[in-house]
């Protein structure tokens, strides 16, 4: 199959759900001429116009409130705020409204938009630029959040978000938009609320979001070698939750792994680990449940504090290894 | 003077050039020319470092508007308080910062400003009442006021300088604060620095209005347009707001016409602009109109520049000395 990078598969989404849906359009900072912070929109006013590839000032809230007040009113805008931290800007018109709106109007409205983001550290923008905020969003009944890690899955999941008639939070992250990887050229979804057992493995299940399951999978890779076997599952969607592949697996393996870059406390992490203790797998786990997640600090401007802020393959391969060689 | 911008005409304040220079010493100006130089000769460092890879992350550059920076910063007094933008390593250099930390910080370095945790978009002195260049368009603003009731409260007369760029003169927070910080008469200067480009949206764009001091009408206070190009001028206008200020009579919001001559941050390809409006602002050099005021030799300037770059040298040779921060450090400083 032809491979694209995730920033084109982005790219090819949007055009090609723009081409076949009139009620599609994009609004948000830089997205035109400008092609997008990270490229995602370049070329695309030429091809639609300024009509629906609409720049706006610097106003996070207005961005927001014109996706929720166009799409009550029949079509479908993609938001996108430039970095993830901004969406702090973002946040009453996103909880407050969009994500309620429905269920206080007695489910006689629809709200449906995406608003993309790119989150997470890497690019040495510090404390502002860097931020992984997806829990907040998992927090909020009436919001779906989605993470994909891969070009195949963010160029479906992205099509399916659209579609879908609720708000969709769709993060993306600065590392993954040059990743290759094998994409179709035509239209296709990838479902909303299905996790996905990306690699088969018996001996330790891992569950990554985002950027931590290409780093589960090298580390994986180097597990491979000394004899262990991982399996690791991405939830693709963080809201609403498939458990089942995460359960599933767990009973194969009977240890976990929990990968997310954001903060520990609170994270992602910690709604898998109860699931996982809420359930019947919890009697086939064979030792405690870890996380691995980003540390309790700010995202710091130096690059090699940077690197250690955040999990990094040594730390996942470390982590497994030491979890798959615990004797029962 | 008339500034044209597209198709607008600007009226805008116009300083009696005279008078100043006969009220600021000849030496005092040669002073402001070594610090834009200095801050140009920063900035240009930044950008080649940068070129070299030996910088991770990003960076504003503020070249063409070292007039904003200097004239503003002049016309306060010690003990003055400094919030500013994420273009900010002018305001920093010209509040009277070490550019040795300066340099330190931008590199990442455990001797830096911010001991390498901040970087280039949050360079800050707090000692020196510099609290803060800001990652988040806006960000400052809302702070301003903070700072203005606290400056109220304990009686003082200092006052708080607050910079922002013109994108964020459309974020909700430029309403909140301005409009608090008349209500309550808070000594604050807000200084727009219009550069007329949020990034690659166009100030003409971006506003149904010719001149964002327009605004300030709808906050009761006094609202002013310089030529930010105009070293004197900012001086001038921020002068006469930070004296209102002092006085108890509340804030204003002056608003200084630049030009940012690189590109927004490092990736920006500038699709949005024209070359030939990149040299007509160029021309219009505000190092260069300072000298001329001075009655400045090419090769006086020269000078003056060779002097500057040689001092941001020192400044790298202090920067690549210094040590790294120590991973084992990596939890300090999130709480007090
Ligand atoms: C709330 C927020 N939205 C968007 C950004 C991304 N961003 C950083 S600087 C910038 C443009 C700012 O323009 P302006 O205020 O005019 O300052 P200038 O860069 O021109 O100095 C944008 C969009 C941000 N940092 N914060
Ligand atoms: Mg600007």
């Amino acid at each position: 199959m032809r491979e694209i990078t995730y920033v084109e598969a982005v790219r090819e989404a949007l055009s090609q759900k723009m081409s076949q849906d009139p009620t599609v359009f994009l609004i948000g900072e830089d997205l035109g001429v400008y092609g997008g912070a990270f490229g995602a929109t370049a070329g695309l006013i030429q091809q639609f116009g300024d009509l629906r590839v609409i720049d706006t000032p610097i106003s996070e809230a207005g961005i927001v409130g014109a996706c929720i007040g166009a799409a009550l009113t029949g079509f479908r805008p993609v938001g996108e705020i430039q970095f993830m931290d901004f969406v702090t800007l973002s946040m009453e018109q996103l909880v407050l409204q969009a994500a309620k709106i429905r269920f206080m109007f007695g489910g006689k409205a629809r709200v449906p938009f995406v608003l993309r983001m790119p989150a997470g550290s890497g690019t040495g923008a510090a404390a502002q630029h860097s931020e992984s905020l997806e829990n907040w969003f998992v927090h909020v009944p009436g919001l779906k959040v989605v993470m994909p890690s891969t070009p195949y899955d963010v160029k479906g999941l992205l099509i399916a978000s659209i579609e879908d008639d609720n708000p969709v939070i769709f993060v993306e992250h600065k590392l993954l938009y040059k990743v290759k990887g094998p994409v179709p050229e035509e239209m296709y979804r990838v479902p909303l609320g299905k996790s996905h057992v990306v690699r088969p493995g018996r001996d330790v299940t891992i569950v990554a979001t985002s950027i931590m399951v290409q780093r589960s999978l090298q580390a994986a890779e180097q597990l491979a070698k000394e004899g262990i076997e991982a399996e690791i599952v991405d939830p693709r969607t963080l809201r609403p939750l498939d458990d089942e592949p995460i359960l599933d697996s767990v009973v194969k393996t009977g240890k976990v792994l929990i990968v997310h870059e954001a903060v520990k406390m609170s994270g992602f992490g910690a709604e898998v680990a109860a699931r996982i203790a809420e359930s019947a797998a919890f009697d086939y786990l064979e030792a405690p449940i870890r996380r691995l997640a980003g540390l309790e600090i700010p995202i710091p401007y130096n690059r090699t504090l940077e690197y250690h802020a955040v999990p990094q393959v040594e730390n996942i391969v470390a982590e497994a290894r030491a979890l798959a060689q615990l004797k029962v | 003077m008339d500034l044209a911008l597209g198709s607008l005409h600007v009226q805008t304040h116009q300083p009696d050039h005279t008078l100043l220079m006969a009220e600021l010493d000849k030496d005092r100006l040669r002073r402001w020319l070594s610090l834009m130089s200095l801050i140009r000769a920063f900035e240009e460092k930044a950008e080649d470092l940068f070129s070299r890879g030996l910088v991770h992350g990003t960076m504003h550059l503020s070249i063409g508007q070292e007039a904003v920076a200097v004239g503003a910063s002049s016309a306060l007094r010690e003990g003055d308080y400094l919030l500013n933008h994420h273009r900010g390593h002018g305001h920093c250099l010209a509040w009277g910062s070490d550019v040795d930390l300066m340099m330190a910080e931008f590199l990442g370095k455990e001797t830096g400003y911010c001991r390498g945790r901040g970087g280039s978009m949050h360079i800050a002195n707090v000692e020196k009442n510099n609290l803060g260049a800001n990652g988040i368009v806006g960000g400052g603003l809302p702070i301003s006021v903070g700072v203005g009731l606290s400056i109220k409260m304990r009686g003082t007369d200092q006052v708080c300088l607050t910079i922002f760029g013109d994108g964020a003169a459309n974020t909700g927070a430029f309403n909140e604060s301005l409009n608090m910080a008349s209500i309550w008469d808070l000594p604050v200067v807000y200084l727009c620095e219009n550069n007329q480009y949020a990034m690659s949206m166009p100030a003409q764009k971006a506003f149904k209005i010719p001149t964002i001091s327009l605004r300030a009408a709808a906050y009761g206070m006094p609202g002013v347009t310089v030529d930010g190009n105009d070293v004197l001028a900012v001086y001038d206008a921020v002068r006469q707001a930070a004296q209102r200020a002092r006085r108890g009579e509340g804030p204003t919001l002056v608003e200084a016409i630049t030009y940012r001559w690189r590109g927004h941050s490092k990736s920006d390809r500038q699709l949005y602009r024209t070359r030939d409006e990149i040299k007509e602002w160029q021309a219009r050099d505000p190092i260069r109109r300072l000298a001329r005021l001075l009655d400045m030799e090419d090769d006086e300037l020269d000078e003056v520049a060779r002097q500057a770059r040689a001092r941001i040298e020192e400044a790298v040779a202090f920067a690549n000395a210094s040590p790294e921060p120590d991973v084992s450090t990596i939890l300090e400083g999130v709480y007090a």
